[in-house]
């Protein structure tokens, strides 16, 4: 900027730099306004909140803000919507909740709700297990441990197997690598096979079904059709849980896994886990309380 | 002009500039960060917090040595929707004994902080060798070769003790125990009281489901006590914090 196209009143700061000077314009005024602002704003943001450390603690603030209690007023404020319908949900005989078209329509809701945050990891987000890997399907009418809305509520709210809850359905089946001969669980295998279609080698199944009877038949129950009791699963109906083919069932006669499913009692309260039990229930294999 | 002509001292000196300016800066430092050591309300004192034992600690190490904190955070925030899909929210507490703590910034995959428990081991293991075959829509990467890398625990002696060293309180025979102690919590048949003692709650089991301690097993050991320290049943949250 050179001098000649300048107002020559305002004064220079006094800097030259190779002739070049510098103006000493004041800030525009807006500016500086809006920045007094800002600092006045500051000031009583820091009464109103939490902010300055002092010996022991910090300032509280004269609002009272709390992170803890808005929380915890959220909560609250959407339970209490919800609080007549969730009472008489985790009070009612469970047989009743698909009699009352309202409560079953917000259990199976809510339920659908849980199921996906809170099971779609091991059940699949559509309910349908993971094939050949233990997870169960639970769109089937095929159950371990049962399919009335009193066995599943019992499932989710125990789980199976952990180590966590001492009322956790179990069972265990044996590994029977160590019990049987290598020829017994050959012929037992294709028995298993031949009860829902082709065995793999036809001569062995009439030994095998000697072999089935002896060991398998207090769980498997004699014709094959498993036990809810005991979570053994049905072997006739060709729906596997670790998988179909001689490989598949002689990995699961010589080593034996045991499925395992956490207790919920703990994450869900009574209402959520009813809630995901009807929805469960209504997906296609509930079956009518006993 | 008396001040500004001192003031001129500086803008002329850039040694002095550069040492006045950082003095300034470090006041604003000292101000924010020095009362999180000494406030009560920092850190709420809350019953259940222990150290790490060996096993979840070395499992802690393969966390961060695989980078999972870039799309996991552990940190639970105070809101609706956090506390509905993940439990309640962190404490402070909960990774008092975090060296570096695990808070993380980026949620790829869900938070983890209450992780334990959640699922069973034999999910983690089909999970860490290949998430897509239990959540096809994962796009976790596949860490199958953990539970193929055996791990001794030859230097877990010394990991604890800089653990120590930066505060953690871990006793001195923790330390010596360490190795057995290591070794113990992956084998339901070996004599664990001693590491039950020194660290309530540690759950003992062969995690990975195969002979041999593998770095699943350590990762496995560590995700499945993540959360679960405190017991929030009788847990009485002070609001004011
Ligand atoms: C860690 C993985 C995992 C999670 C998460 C999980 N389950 Fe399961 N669930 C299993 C396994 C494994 C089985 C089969 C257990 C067995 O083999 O007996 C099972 C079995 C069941 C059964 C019994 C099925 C039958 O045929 O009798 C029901 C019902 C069920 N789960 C519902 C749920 C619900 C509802 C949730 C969410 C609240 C859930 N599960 C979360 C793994 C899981
Ligand atoms: C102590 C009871 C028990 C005995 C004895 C037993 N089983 Fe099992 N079996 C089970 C249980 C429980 C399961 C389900 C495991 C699970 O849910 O993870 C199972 C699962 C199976 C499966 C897998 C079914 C599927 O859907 O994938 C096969 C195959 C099987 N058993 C065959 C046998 C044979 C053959 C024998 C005898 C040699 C036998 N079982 C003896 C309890 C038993
Ligand atoms: C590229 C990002 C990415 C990395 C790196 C990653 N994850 Fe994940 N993780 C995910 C995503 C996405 C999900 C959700 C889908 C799923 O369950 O696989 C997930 C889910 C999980 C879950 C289940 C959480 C829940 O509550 O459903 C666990 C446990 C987990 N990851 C552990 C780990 C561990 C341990 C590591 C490091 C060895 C790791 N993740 C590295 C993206 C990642």
């Amino acid at each position: 900027m050179s001098k000649k196209n300048n107002k020559t009143d305002v004064p220079t700061t006094g800097h030259s730099w190779d002739g070049i000077e510098e103006f000493d314009n004041p800030m525009p005024r807006w500016w500086l306004w809006t920045f007094y602002a800002c600092i006045v704003w500051a000031i009583g943001y820091t009464i109103a909140f939490p902010a300055w450390p002092l010996l022991r603690q910090a300032t509280p603030g004269v609002l009272g803000y709390a992170t803890r209690a808005e929380v915890q007023k959220d909560i609250e404020t959407v339970e209490l919507a919800n609080a007549t319908i969730n009472e008489t949900l985790s009070t009612v005989a469970l047989a009743d909740i698909s009699a009352d078209a309202d409560l079953r329509a917000y259990a199976t809701n809510k339920g659908a709700a849980v199921f996906r945050t809170w099971c779609a990891q091991c059940h699949g987000s559509g309910a349908a297990g993971v094939q050949a890997n233990g997870y169960p399907n639970l769109l089937d009418n095929d159950w371990l441990w049962g399919g009335s809305i009193e066995d599943i509520h019992t499932s989710i709210s125990h789980g199976i197997r952990n180590t966590q809850d001492q009322d956790t359905r179990f069972s265990e089946m044996p590994a029977f690598a160590d019990i049987l001969e290598p020829n017994d669980i050959n012929a037992v295998v294709n028995y298993v096979m031949s009860l829902s279609g082709d065995a793999k080698d036809a001569t062995q199944i009439d030994y095998g079904a000697t072999v089935f009877l002896d060991n398998c038949s207090a769980c498997h129950a004699e014709d094959g059709s498993g036990d809810r009791n005991q979570g053994a699963p049905n072997l006739t109906d060709a729906i596997w849980l670790y998988g179909s083919g001689y490989d598949n069932i002689l990995a699961q006669v010589t080593q034996a896994r045991n499925g395992v499913m956490p207790n919920w009692n703990t994450r869900l309260d009574e209402a959520e886990i009813r809630a995901v039990a009807t929805y469960v229930h209504s997906l296609g294999g509930g079956e009518a309380s006993k | 002009m008396g001040i500004l002509d001192k003031h001129k001292a500086i803008e002329t000196n850039a040694t002095l500039l550069l040492i006045l300016s950082f003095f300034v800066v470090t006041i604003g430092g000292l101000v924010q960060i020095v009362p999180l050591f000494y406030l009560d309300n920092t850190i709420e004192k809350v019953e259940g917090v222990r150290p790490y034992s060996p096993l979840e600690l070395a499992g802690r190490d393969i966390y961060i040595r695989e980078g999972c904190y870039v799309c996991h955070s552990q940190m639970i925030r105070p809101m609706r929707d956090e506390v509905e899909r993940y439990g309640h929210y962190s404490l402070a507490a909960e990774s008092m004994y975090d060296h570096p703590f695990q808070w993380g910034s980026k949620r790829t995959g869900p938070d983890l902080a209450r992780v334990g428990g959640r699922y069973s081991d034999e999910w983690h293991v089909d999970h860490l060798r290949d998430p897509q075959s239990v959540v096809p829509e994962s796009v976790m990467p596949k860490y199958g070769f953990l539970e193929r890398t055996l791990i001794e625990g030859e230097y877990i002696q010394d990991l604890l003790e800089t653990h120590q060293l930066v505060g953690v309180p871990y006793t001195d025979e923790m330390i010596k125990q360490a190795r057995a102690d290591f070794v113990a919590q992956v084998d339901p048949d070996s004599d664990y009281d001693g590491l039950l003692e020194r660290y309530s709650g540690a759950q003992v089991r062969n995690f990975d489901g195969k002979p041999g301690i593998s770095e699943a097993d350590a990762l496995i050991a560590y995700l499945q006590i993540l959360g679960t320290m405190v017991d929030f049943s009788t847990f009485q949250p002070d609001a004011s914090r």
